[in-house]
C-alpha cells in the first residue's frame, strides 16, 4: 500500500526559492524583452540568492530549537552542518553571481554566441549587435540548486541527482568563454565527458551499496554495516566508488587532470564560481557520506583516503610552482587545497567537521575574490586594443605600482591561500590540521604543513612579481592593464577582502558557529 | 520443481535470435542495390541536413526536433506508470505529476518562443 510521504514545505524553502528562480530566469529569455533581460536576470537571481539565505538562517534557527531532523521521506537530511553548508555556499554564490553580472567596458565574459564558431564573421556580427546570452543567470540558478541538495542529502540517490543538477549547467557554462573560444570549448567538452565518467563511477558505488544494504538511504546503510557479513567485497567496492566520484568532482589527485585545463578555458568569473561553490558542495556530500556511512569501516578505507590525500597535496603544490599562466596555478593550488580538506575528512572526529566548514569559507572567499581580480588585468595590443586576460604569470609583472589597490586585494587573496596567520587561510588550514592531529593522523599533517611551506613559495614568488618586478612589455608592443569594472566586481572584492581579514583576526565567532554544527546525526 | 526464471532466459534467448537472425538473414538473402538515398544520413525520411564543409555552418533543426521528441518520449514513460496506479496515488501523484510536467513545459516554452521549433 502507498503511503504519501508528507513533505516539508518550509524546510524545502531555500532550494524552493532558488529553483523557482531558475524556473522564472527561463521564462524571463522567453518573454521579456532582448534590452531589459539581463536587469531582470540579475534582480531576480540577487533576490533568490539573498532570499534562499535569509530562509537557510530562519531555519537554523529552527533546527537549534527542535534538532535535526529527516524530509521527504528520508531524501534530505536538515541538521546544523547541512545548513551551514548552504548558508557558506550562499554567501558565496551571492558574491560570484557579482562578478558574473559585471560588465567591464560594457562586455561581459560570456560569448554573445555559443554556437557560432569561433573566429567567423557571424560570431563578428554577434559581437557588434552587442547580444548577450543571458542564459547564464538561470544556468547558475539551477547550478546552485543542485549545490544546496548535494550537502542535505541521506540518500544516494537524491545525491546523485543534486550532483547532476550542479554539473550539467556548468558543463554549458565552461564553454561560454568570449574570448579564446576554442580553449573554452575544449574545456567544456572535457568537463563533461570526464564529468559523465565520475558519474558512472558514482552509480556504480551506489548500486554495489545497494546490493550490500538494500537501501540506498545513508543511515540504512550505515546500520547493515555490522550487521550483514560475507558481502564486505560490495560494500567497500561500493563505498570506494562512491567516494571517487565525488573526488572527481573535489578535484583531488588522480581525480584533478580535468581541473587546470577547464579553470583555464571556463570564463573566469565561472572558474570562480566552480572552483569556490562545487568545492564547497561536494566537500560536504563527502563529508556525510564518510562520516555517516564508513566509521565503521575507517581502517580499510584510510589506505586509500591517505594516499589520495598525501598525493593531491604534493602533486598540487609541485605541479602549482611549475605554472606559467595565472589561471592554471590557482587551478593545481586549489588542489592542494583540496588535498588540506581531505585531512579534515580522514580525521573522522567532530572538530574535523567544523575546520572544514571554517577552511571552505576561507577557500571560497579567497577564490572568489582572486578569480575576480583576474577578470580585470588584461592584455592591451599595441595599438590599444584589449585583446583578453593577461593569463600570463609575467604579464602581472609590476601591477603592484600601476593598480596598487588590486594588487594589494590580490596579495591578500594569495597570501589567505598560503595560510599565512591574520588571514582567513590560517584559520582554516589551523582548524583541519587540528582536528588531523586530534584524530591521530599526524604524519599528514606534517606532510600538509611541508605542502603549505612549499605552496608559500608561488604565492608569494607572484607577490613579489607584482611588487618588485618592473612591468614588462612584449615583443610585438603589449602592454597589461587594468579595467575599470561596472562595480559589482568591485563590492565583490571588497566583500572578499573584508571577510578574509575578519575571519583571519577574529576567527573565534566563525570557530564557535561551525562548531555547533560539528555533529551529524543519523 | 523447475526454475521461475526459465521463462525469462527462454525469452531472452528468443530476442536474441530474432535480433541476430534478422541482420543474418537480410545479410544473406537480401538483394544490396545501393543508391544515393539509401547511403544518405537517416532523418526520418525528410531530407537530411548538410553537414559542415570546412568552417561552415550546418543547421541543426533535426537534431533539435529529436532533442524536444527525447524529453516528451520520457515524459510519457513516467506517465504510464502513474496512470496505472493513478487511484492509490491519489492526490500526491497528481500533484507530483503536475510539477513535473510544468518543469517539462517551461524549457518547452523557452525553446518556442526563440525560434527552436522554426523549421525555414
Amino acid at each position: 500500500m502507498f503511503v504519501a510521504p508528507h513533505i516539508e514545505w518550509a524546510a524545502l524553502s531555500p532550494v524552493l526559492i532558488l529553483l523557482g528562480a531558475a524556473v522564472i530566469g527561463v521564462l524571463v529569455e522567453a518573454f521579456v524583452p532582448r534590452g531589459s533581460r539581463r536587469l531582470v536576470q540579475v534582480v531576480v537571481a540577487a533576490l533568490a540568492l539573498g532570499g534562499a539565505l535569509v530562509a537557510v538562517t530562519w531555519r537554523w534557527t529552527v533546527v537549534q530549537q527542535d534538532g535535526p531532523s529527516s524530509l521527504v521521506a528520508g531524501a534530505l537530511r536538515e541538521d546544523a552542518p547541512a545548513l551551514l553548508f548552504q548558508a557558506i555556499l550562499l554567501i558565496l554564490a551571492l558574491l560570484a553571481l557579482l562578478v558574473i553580472a559585471d560588465r567591464a567596458r560594457g562586455e561581459d565574459a560570456f560569448t554573445p554566441t555559443a554556437s557560432a564558431i569561433p573566429g567567423s564573421e557571424y560570431e563578428g556580427q554577434a559581437r557588434r549587435a552587442g547580444l548577450a546570452q543571458t542564459e547564464v543567470f538561470p544556468l547558475t540558478m539551477f547550478a546552485v540548486t543542485g549545490m544546496l541538495v548535494f550537502p542535505a542529502a541521506a540518500d544516494l540517490l537524491t545525491m546523485f541527482i543534486a550532483l547532476e543538477v550542479l554539473s550539467l549547467p556548468l558543463y554549458l557554462l565552461a564553454g561560454m568563454a568570449r574570448r579564446r573560444r576554442l580553449v573554452s570549448q575544449e574545456a567544456s567538452l572535457k568537463y563533461f565527458l570526464l564529468g559523465a565518467f565520475s558519474s558512472a563511477f558514482f552509480l556504480m558505488g551506489l548500486a554495489l551499496l545497494y546490493g550490500y544494504a538494500g537501501s540506498v538511504h545513508l543511515a540504512d546503510i550505515a546500520t547493515a554495516v555490522p550487521l550483514v557479513s560475507g558481502m564486505d567485497g560490495l560494500l567497500l567496492a561500493g563505498s570506494a566508488l562512491v567516494i571517487i566520484g565525488l573526488l572527481f568532482k573535489v578535484g583531488a589527485v588522480p581525480f584533478h587532470s580535468w581541473t587546470p585545463d577547464v579553470y583555464q578555458g571556463a570564463p573566469t568569473p565561472i572558474t570562480g564560481f566552480m572552483a569556490a561553490c562545487t568545492k564547497v558542495a561536494a566537500f560536504a556530500a563527502l563529508l556525510r557520506f564518510v562520516y555517516v556511512v564508513t566509521p565503521g569501516l575507517g581502517w580499510d578505507l584510510a589506505p586509500f583516503l591517505w594516499i589520495v590525500a598525501i598525493l593531491t597535496m604534493v602533486v598540487g603544490t609541485v605541479l602549482a610552482i611549475v605554472q606559467t599562466d595565472m589561471k592554471r596555478t590557482l587551478a593545481y593550488s586549489s588542489v592542494a587545497h583540496a588535498g588540506f580538506l581531505l585531512l579534515g575528512i580522514i580525521a573522522l572526529d567532530e572538530r574535523g567537521i567544523s575546520g572544514i566548514l571554517v577552511y571552505l569559507l576561507a577557500y571560497g572567499l579567497a577564490t572568489v575574490g582572486a578569480f575576480a581580480l583576474v577578470t580585470l588585468v588584461r592584455t592591451k595590443d599595441a595599438e590599444g586594443n584589449l585583446v583578453g586576460e593577461a593569463g600570463h604569470l609575467s604579464e602581472w609583472a609590476g601591477l603592484g605600482r600601476r593598480s596598487p589597490v588590486l594588487a594589494v586585494c590580490f596579495a591578500l587573496f594569495l597570501l589567505s591561500f598560503a595560510g599565512i596567520p591574520l588571514t582567513a587561510g590560517f584559520t582554516g588550514k589551523f582548524a583541519v590540521f587540528g582536528a588531523a592531529v586530534a584524530g591521530g593522523d599526524w604524519p599528514l599533517v606534517v606532510i600538509a604543513v611541508l605542502a603549505s611551506a612549499a605552496a608559500a613559495f608561488f604565492y608569494v614568488r607572484i607577490i613579489v612579481l607584482m611588487f618588485f618586478t618592473e612591468p614588462a612589455t612584449g615583443e610585438d608592443g603589449s602592454a597589461t592593464t587594468v579595467v575599470r569594472s561596472e562595480g559589482l566586481t568591485a563590492v565583490a572584492v571588497v566583500v572578499c577582502a573584508v571577510g578574509t581579514v575578519l575571519v583571519g583576526v577574529v576567527p573565534t565567532a566563525v570557530l564557535a558557529v561551525a562548531a555547533q554544527a560539528s555533529k551529524f546525526l543519523l | 520443481m523447475t526454475n521461475p526464471f526459465i521463462p525469462i532466459l527462454v525469452m531472452a534467448a528468443l530476442a536474441l535470435l530474432m535480433a541476430i537472425g534478422g541482420v543474418a538473414a537480410s545479410a544473406v538473402i537480401g538483394p544490396k542495390r545501393y543508391n544515393k538515398v539509401k547511403v544518405d544520413a537517416y532523418e526520418c525520411g525528410i531530407q537530411p541536413s548538410p553537414h559542415a564543409m570546412g568552417m561552415g555552418r550546418f543547421p541543426i533543426k533535426y537534431y533539435l526536433v529529436a532533442m524536444t521528441f527525447i524529453i516528451f518520449d520520457i515524459e510519457v514513460v513516467f506517465m504510464y506508470p502513474w496512470a496505472v496506479a493513478f487511484t492509490e496515488l491519489a492526490m500526491f501523484g497528481l500533484i507530483a505529476m503536475l510539477g513535473f510536467l510544468f518543469l517539462i513545459t517551461v524549457p518547452f516554452i523557452y525553446e518556442w518562443r526563440r525560434g527552436g521549433l522554426d523549421w525555414d
